[in-house]
């Protein structure tokens, strides 16, 4: 979706804030939100992508006011209603409803240890054929969609060259809408500045992309 | 849906200037926006908290865990020992540039957000810029989570569109003929930076090196000076 989170070249968003010595999380509320979110993904109810989508639905005013564990908290509370894991009215009173059978917790401390030591990776080892080799010219499709994408406006429509293959990955397009893993090949592609900001960028600079097969097409 | 969520969520800040908690400390000057947190945001988070462990979603000895190994195990001092392996070992260093994944896992290190890992080296004639402009995205494993301003607006909105502009913020002028290649983590893919090795620490062992490493280096926003606190 063309959504404020696609930042990548917007201007007037003022200086960069560097604080010294920053804590990990600034209060107590953000490292549990960041632990929820991972606890509840344990279930199985969505993936990474599904869950950077909804991020992208928070309203783009409330988005840019949040700090990053804010819009987390709230696009984490939406999931949960929508997941089934609680009704409105238990989020709003904080009360279990009557009715509500007690689970067994999927995520433990000794799951919780692996998750962070092995992670989720998101390659998928089966045979899909490229379909660009390095040094290849490519162009970057000129694509809207109104779901999840990770195609930043920026390169949208632009050119260049295909600098690595990276492998075969789950696609985020289809998997964040519970379409499929649709695994392709990703790609590391390398856009001169120019072609991407023109003559005030600096001639030798380069952006280089990470880019789903689908994203591509040959020139 | 969009008009529910929206009430929803105005409905969430009304309640957070109604509270009557005590007003955080927080500027809340227009620069200063994505800082701002409402004072009510700990109470929402204890009570979702109980009501997930009330209802038996969650075990909050996993919550604890999570939360020690970002906040005392895992950090920038994982990626500053990689870094000093690869200035110090030139086998190291070319197995970390060609298969990053298993050079990192040598020394012990891998896992959440780090799953797939690439290692982009600078040298007088390339400095490289990590950024990811959609989210967040951050190599966990080797730097831990990101500070706040790898998750803003300016940084993520500048970092592709004038690269040298952000650097300068950061202290960091590059000569004209010096090529920035910035990587946007659009994808799984999560960078580390290996920065260049700094002049006369020839004599240092690998520990010596690892100590004048930072995250800034590591993330492409500085250089590694020569010695520790002095500025590149």
């Amino acid at each position: 979706m063309n959504g404020v989170h696609d930042m990548g070249g917007m201007h007037g968003m003022g200086p960069i804030q560097e604080e010294k010595d920053e804590p990990v999380f600034h209060e107590l509320w953000e490292g549990r939100v960041f632990a929820l979110r991972r606890a509840m993904s344990a279930w199985g109810k969505w993936n990474i992508d599904v869950t950077r989508y909804e991020v992208e639905l928070v309203p783009p005013a409330e988005y840019l006011r949040m700090s990053y564990h804010e819009r987390q908290f709230a696009a984490f509370r939406e999931m949960l209603v929508k997941y089934s894991f609680l009704t409105r009215a238990e989020l709003e009173s904080g009360t279990p409803a009557a009715t509500s059978p007690k689970a067994v917790p999927a995520l433990t401390p000794e799951k919780a240890a692996v998750l962070i030591a092995k992670g989720v990776p998101t390659s998928r080892n089966v045979t899909v054929a490229p379909r660009f080799q390095p040094g290849q010219r490519v162009r970057a499709r000129n694509m809207h969609p109104v779901g999840h994408t990770r195609l930043p406006r920026y390169a949208r429509g632009k050119f260049g060259i295909i600098h690595r293959d990276h492998g075969v990955f789950v696609f985020p397009d289809t998997n964040a809408h519970f379409q499929g893993e649709k695994p392709q090949h990703v790609y590391s592609v390398r856009f001169a500045a120019r072609e991407l900001w023109g003559e005030q960028a600096a001639p030798n600079d380069s952006v280089y992309v990470d880019m789903w097969d689908d994203y591509l097409e040959p020139v | 849906m969009n008009i529910n969520r929206r009430e929803f969520l105005t409905g969430a800040v009304s309640a957070a200037a109604g509270a009557t908690m005590p007003k955080s400390s927080h500027t809340h000057g227009h620069y200063h926006a994505e800082q701002a947190v409402p004072s009510d945001l700990a109470l929402r988070v204890k009570a979702l908290e109980s009501l997930l462990v009330e209802k038996g979603l969650v075990d909050r000895g996993a919550l604890d865990t999570l939360i020690d190994a970002y906040e005392h195990k895992i950090g920038p001092r994982n990626g500053a020992r990689v870094i000093a392996r690869a200035w110090a070992d030139p086998a190291y260093k070319q197995r970390l540039l060609t298969n990053a994944d298993a050079a990192i896992a040598e020394l012990g290190y891998g896992g959440m957000q780090g799953e797939h890992m690439v290692v982009v080296e600078n040298t007088p004639k390339a400095h490289n810029l990590i950024v990811c402009t959609l989210c967040s995205c951050y190599p966990w494993p080797v730097l831990g989570l990101p500070p706040v301003w790898y998750k803003s607006a300016p940084y993520r909105s500048r970092a592709v569109i004038d690269p040298r502009g952000v650097l300068r913020e950061f202290g960091l002028e590059l000569a004209e003929e010096v090529e920035v290649r910035v990587w946007d983590s659009t994808a799984e893919l999560r960078y580390l930076v290996l920065p260049e090795r700094p002049a006369g620490t020839e004599s240092l062992n690998e520990q010596q090196l690892a100590a004048l490493v930072t995250r800034d280096a590591m993330v492409g926003v500085a250089k590694v000076a020569p010695q520790k606190g002095s500025s590149a």
